[in-house]
């Protein structure tokens, strides 16, 4: 790791101004999860760690409007225990009860879940974002069983987030301060696909904070799937959340967003526009599967995950309808 | 000469016992200093550069700025220009430090230009491997084509099971003082006694001058015997440091690269059967890669266990891939044999329309072993309800969920290793048994008391345990599950002969000749007389002044019955399969292992609880994968380097063949084999549940899903 400078402000507007213009002068340091595993591989090697744990308005989950309003450093565990969080959203109880283990349910943080980078091997190992090699994918024809398979451009990775596909789903939009203010932006853009190794895959720069995510309290019904392999300490290798607003029995409006299977959450309109008027049965649930995945341009080594993609969002189906 | 046979089986008073693992409290607590724990005052850390590439040579190396670093104290080149490099991570140079921050932040000040040359990394497509694929040449035993000829059911099949490291949780590596002439080495070893000696021949010393001592061990697994580069380097950085120790341990991701891997095996088989399921023939072609030296397989294990079929051929091929060296991995090349060869005989059986149960039974005439299968079969059956639960190929059942059964068997040979003990018999009644053994977390310690307690007639608390230093006497290596054989028979003869002379010393105060006395309760006593007895105590204060030191040996030419070698074991599988994401659920395992004599039952079913999850881990879901473009390890962390956690088990059920007929054949080993027949079992199992074959392991939802879906393997 390259030593690097520690700054602990008290106020979103000092840590700001503490970051910098580019992302080698400062990184954010919140619950350290990721950030230090990449400061360790040499692939983060920032001047600067501008710690925001222990800025206060960064913190804290309450409603605010329609909207319930999550502090971006809310960890993952405070999360799953907060009693309207459990009530009205479900599908991110389940996306954030499936990260990693115990220890890094209580360190990692909603901001930094939704800021880390992605887990492709070779970006791990040093070959870049897009892990090219003269020009050439090193993923297209190497060992891709965890890529994408809705890739982007050369943007070959799988985003990351777990809680990204629930919150896409749920409608959330995160808000971003910069040195100019807060904007915001719907989670679902917030992930964007780069086209340079140079570019990040979500929408910030590096002197802006996410401050908070705001999901509105819709009364939507919803869930996400997860396939994952073991019980602990592992990622999903294919998810799905649903949302749906209901008329009785018959759904009014859906949205269906897969997460670990393109390098943002990818946003199925053809599947959650399929739903709209129907009642969610095994097959419905089954075609939702089936139109979700059109478009799937999978890679050499991981036609396998069509079906999980699949299979996750009949399963998140199945699942919202089952809940009262 | 005392009588060193052991007690029979109901006179037993503290062997046979359940009794918990001595250093279970300091172990779980965190008390139990590990040598990657220990930090003598004044350690400085010791880091590697490793090698980017597969293949290459150096071109030049420069030190000087990590030289001119302050608070570096060594910096030592170990690949000099014009140096082939043969696997990925291998060591280029070495760095010592104040801090270990500092030490790997002069490695990036290192500067290396590598002329990179043509790899090969992957071995599972035997016709890309060219010339670096050799032959071993065929064996063959009877006429297997006319055999196959003429069987009336002949199936042919392909398997792969690819290369697992040990991962060992404490990584490889040392802390290593030189000063003077004199090493101190806390070294993570499987061998104490003999680790010291390696060391001293690396730094040309004698091996006199190596201290080498070590209390526990964080797995070894066959992949800790020598002092290895890493402890050479770490001794020479701390002579150059002015006689500081120096810390230097593997990081992960060379821990899983360059300190051991287990060979892959892939296999194209063919077999054949008459209608009743006699086996007739088998015939493969093999090929693994174990590094740079290719990988060789004994013929003889081929087809495993069913060794005496009457017809067959072997070709087996060795690929040199530029990749880190094998080294003996928990049972070597047995755990891929097993499912190589039982999960061939398995889909031979469903071609036969007949319950593979019935088809080992009706086979195991072809093993050295017939009785012990059988009866282990029988049993394992029993267990898991195989003749209640079992259905042909594919759960029928609707829904997702198809569940199926699966079985397997090994062998091994174990034996017990060389090993000498000293125990001391002082006038004060302390009692300590020495050997320069090691317990890697087998039990070593345990056992060795509970015979020590037994031979003397004393509680587990009144023997006093000195093992882990190679001033004790010298005791083997553990490794081929000789261990216990070699300590539980060494420590036996040793603590007898040293009661043989308290017997001398207490004999005229009991009126009875030496060899009229026995041991029994903490008491010296005549023979059946328990009223003509000496308290411990009082009869070792006969001792005056004068504390008693005997030695024994295990002799491994005539182990005197006190040990042996052979065994074989049966796990079967009970699954589920999630045929929409081809998730592999182990919901049970079962296991059912002779092992000779036991001397702690519980800590032998441990021995087979952990190797039945090692066999889970690789059947479900490890396996390290090596990119051909890039020639590195992708999955170098633990992250995608999978092992099962405590959730991804399931149930195992362990029952130790523990009967008069193997007990006679006194004590052997069972590290090794417990962990052979997890694989195939559960292989089998998937394949009985979804009605295909995944030829190639591990069971991951790409392997199971491609197999359902028809699709070859990417
Ligand atoms: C074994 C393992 C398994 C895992 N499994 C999963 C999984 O299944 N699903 C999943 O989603 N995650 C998983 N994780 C990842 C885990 O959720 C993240 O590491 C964690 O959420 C990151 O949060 P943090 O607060 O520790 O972020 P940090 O490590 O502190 O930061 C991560 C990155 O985000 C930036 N950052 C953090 N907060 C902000 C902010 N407020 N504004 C701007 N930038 C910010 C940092 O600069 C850094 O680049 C797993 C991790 C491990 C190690």
């Amino acid at each position: 790791m390259q030593a690097f400078e520690y700054a602990n402000p008290m106020t979103v507007k000092d840590a700001v101004a503490l970051l910098g213009a580019s992302w080698t002068d400062a990184n954010v340091l919140a619950g350290g999860t990721d950030q230090l595993s990449l400061m360790k591989d040499y692939i983060h090697t920032p001047k600067r760690l501008v710690n925001i744990k222990n800025i206060k308005e960064l913190a804290g989950i309450r409603k605010a409007g329609g909207n319930l309003r999550i502090g971006a450093t809310v960890t993952l565990d405070e999360l799953i225990d907060n009693r309207e969080v459990r009530m009205a959203f479900p599908s991110l109880v389940s996306a954030a009860r499936g990260v990693g283990s115990p220890q890094i349910k209580n360190m990692g943080t909603v901001g930094g879940d939704l800021c880390q980078r992605p887990r492709c091997w070779y970006f791990r190992n040093g070959f870049g974002l897009l892990a090219q090699k003269n020009g050439r994918s090193l993923v297209d024809d190497g060992q891709n069983e965890f890529h994408a398979i809705f890739s982007q451009g050369p943007a070959k990775f799988v985003s990351a987030s777990s809680l990204a596909p629930a919150l896409a789903a749920l409608g959330a939009t995160v808000t971003i301060a910069g040195p100019n203010g807060t904007r915001s932006v719907d989670v679902a853009s917030f992930f964007v696909a780069p086209s340079s190794d140079q570019q990040r895959e979500v929408d910030l720069k590096p002197n802006e904070i996410v401050t908070q995510v705001l999901v509105p309290m819709s009364g939507a019904k919803n869930a996400s799937y997860e396939v994952r392999l073991k019980d602990g300490l592992d990622w999903p290798y294919a998810a799905a959340a649903v949302a749906l607003r209901m008329k009785g029995s018959t759904v009014e409006s859906a949205r269906v967003v897969l997460g670990h299977v393109g390098p943002t959450p990818v946003v199925a309109e053809g599947a959650a526009s399929a739903l709209a008027g129907k009642s969610i049965t095994e097959e419905v649930a089954a075609q939702a599967g089936e139109s979700a995945v059109q478009g799937a341009h999978p890679l050499s080594g991981n036609a396998y995950k069509v079906q999980l993609a699949k299979t996750a969002v009949k399963r998140a189906l199945m699942e919202a309808v089952k809940r009262a | 000469m005392p009588n060193y046979s052991w007690p029979p089986m109901e006179q037993r008073r503290v062997m046979g016992k359940r009794l918990a693992r001595l250093d279970g409290a300091a172990k779980a607590s965190g008390k139990a200093k590990y040598n990657s724990d220990v930090r003598p005052a004044g350690t400085i850390h010791g880091a590697i550069l490793h090698c980017p590439h597969a293949h290459c040579r150096v071109r030049s190396i420069d030190t000087s700025a990590a030289k001119a670093l302050s608070g570096v104290t060594s910096v030592r080149v170990a690949a000099e220009p014009g140096k082939e490099i043969m696997w990925p991570n291998a060591e280029i140079a070495f760095v010592a430090a104040r801090t270990e921050e500092i030490a790997r932040e002069a490695l990036r000040l290192i500067k290396v230009d590598y002329e990179v040359l043509p790899h090969l990394v992957r071995e599972e497509n035997l016709a890309a491997a060219g010339s670096r694929a050799k032959p071993a040449g065929e064996v063959v035993t009877g006429d297997p084509d006319a055999a196959l000829r003429s069987a009336d059911v002949v199936h042919e099949g392909e398997y792969g099971i690819p290369v697992i490291t040990h991962c060992c949780l404490e990584p490889h590596g040392s802390t290593v003082q030189w000063s003077g002439n004199k090493v101190e080495f806390w070294p993570s070893t499987q061998a104490i006694s003999n680790v010291g000696g390696d060391l001293a021949k690396g730094i040309e010393l004698a091996a006199g001058n190596v201290h080498a001592h070590m209390d526990y061990v964080g797995g070894g697994f066959g992949s800790k015997f020598q002092a290895d580069l890493w402890g050479i380097q770490a001794a020479h950085m701390s002579k150059e440091s002015g006689g500081k120790p120096v810390k230097l341990y593997l990081d992960r991701a060379a821990e899983l690269t360059i300190a051991g891997i287990r060979p892959s095996v892939y296999g194209k088989i063919r077999l054949g059967a008459k209608r009743d399921g006699t086996l007739v023939a088998w015939d493969s072609l093999t090929w693994m890669t174990g590094g740079m030296a290719g990988g060789g397989l004994n013929a003889d294990l081929l087809p495993y266990v069913f060794r005496n079929v009457p017809n067959r051929r072997v070709n087996h091929t060795a690929v040199a891939t530029n990749t880190g060296a094998q080294r003996a991995w928990r049972a070597p090349n047995h755990p891929q044999v097993s499912f190589v060869t039982c999960a061939a005989l398995d889909d031979l059986a469903a071609k036969l329309n007949m319950d593979p149960l019935d088809f080992f039974k009706k086979n195991a005439n072809l093993t050295v072993r017939e009785a012990v299968y059988v009866s282990q079969l029988d049993k394992a059956a029993d267990m898991i309800e195989w003749k209640k639960r079992y259905h042909s190929r594919g759960d029928k059942t609707a829904g997702s969920m198809k569940r199926g059964l699966g079985l397997a068997v090994g062998t091994w040979q174990g034996g017990g290793h060389a090993s000498q003990c000293r125990t001391n018999i002082h006038p004060d009644g302390s009692v300590e048994v020495e050997l320069g053994s090691q317990d890697i977390g087998t039990g070593t310690r345990t056992i060795i008391t509970q015979v020590a307690a037994e031979s003397l007639g004393l509680p587990m608390n009144a023997i006093k345990l000195n093992i882990g230093d190679n001033g004790l006497p010298p005791s083997g290596a553990s490794g081929g599950s000789t261990t216990v054989g070699g300590v539980a028979s060494s420590s036996r003869i040793a603590t007898l002969n040293a009661l043989e002379k308290l017997f001398e010393a207490v004999a005229p105060s009991l009126g009875a000749p030496a060899d009229q006395l026995e041991a029994v309760d903490g008491k010296i006593q005549v023979k059946g007389n328990p009223a003509k007895s000496l308290t411990w105590k009082a009869a070792c204060a006969k001792l005056g002044v004068k504390t008693i030191s005997e030695n024994g040996a295990n002799d491994q030419r005539n182990p005197r019955g006190l040990n042996a070698a052979g065994v074989g074991g049966v796990h079967m599988a009970d699954v589920s399969v999630d045929v929409e994401t081809g998730v592999v659920t182990v919901n049970k395992v079962v296991a059912v292992q002779d092992c000779g004599l036991i001397i702690n039952p519980k800590l032998a079913e441990g021995q087979v609880f952990g190797g039945v999850i090692m066999g889970i881990c690789a059947a479900l879901m490890e396996e390290r994968v090596m990119d051909e473009a890039t020639g590195r390890c992708l999955n170098q962390d633990m992250e995608f380097y999978k092992l099962a956690g405590i959730g991804d088990i399931g149930d195992i059920q362990v029952h130790m063949d523990i009967t008069p007929d193997h007990d006679k054949r006194g004590v052997v080993g069972l590290g090794e084999p417990a962990t052979i027949p997890t694989i195939a079992a559960i292989a089998n199992a998937c394949t009985n549940a979804i009605g295909v074959r995944v030829p190639t392991l591990p069971l991951t939802p790409r392997n199971v899903l491609n197999a359902l879906a028809g699709r070859r393997m990417a």
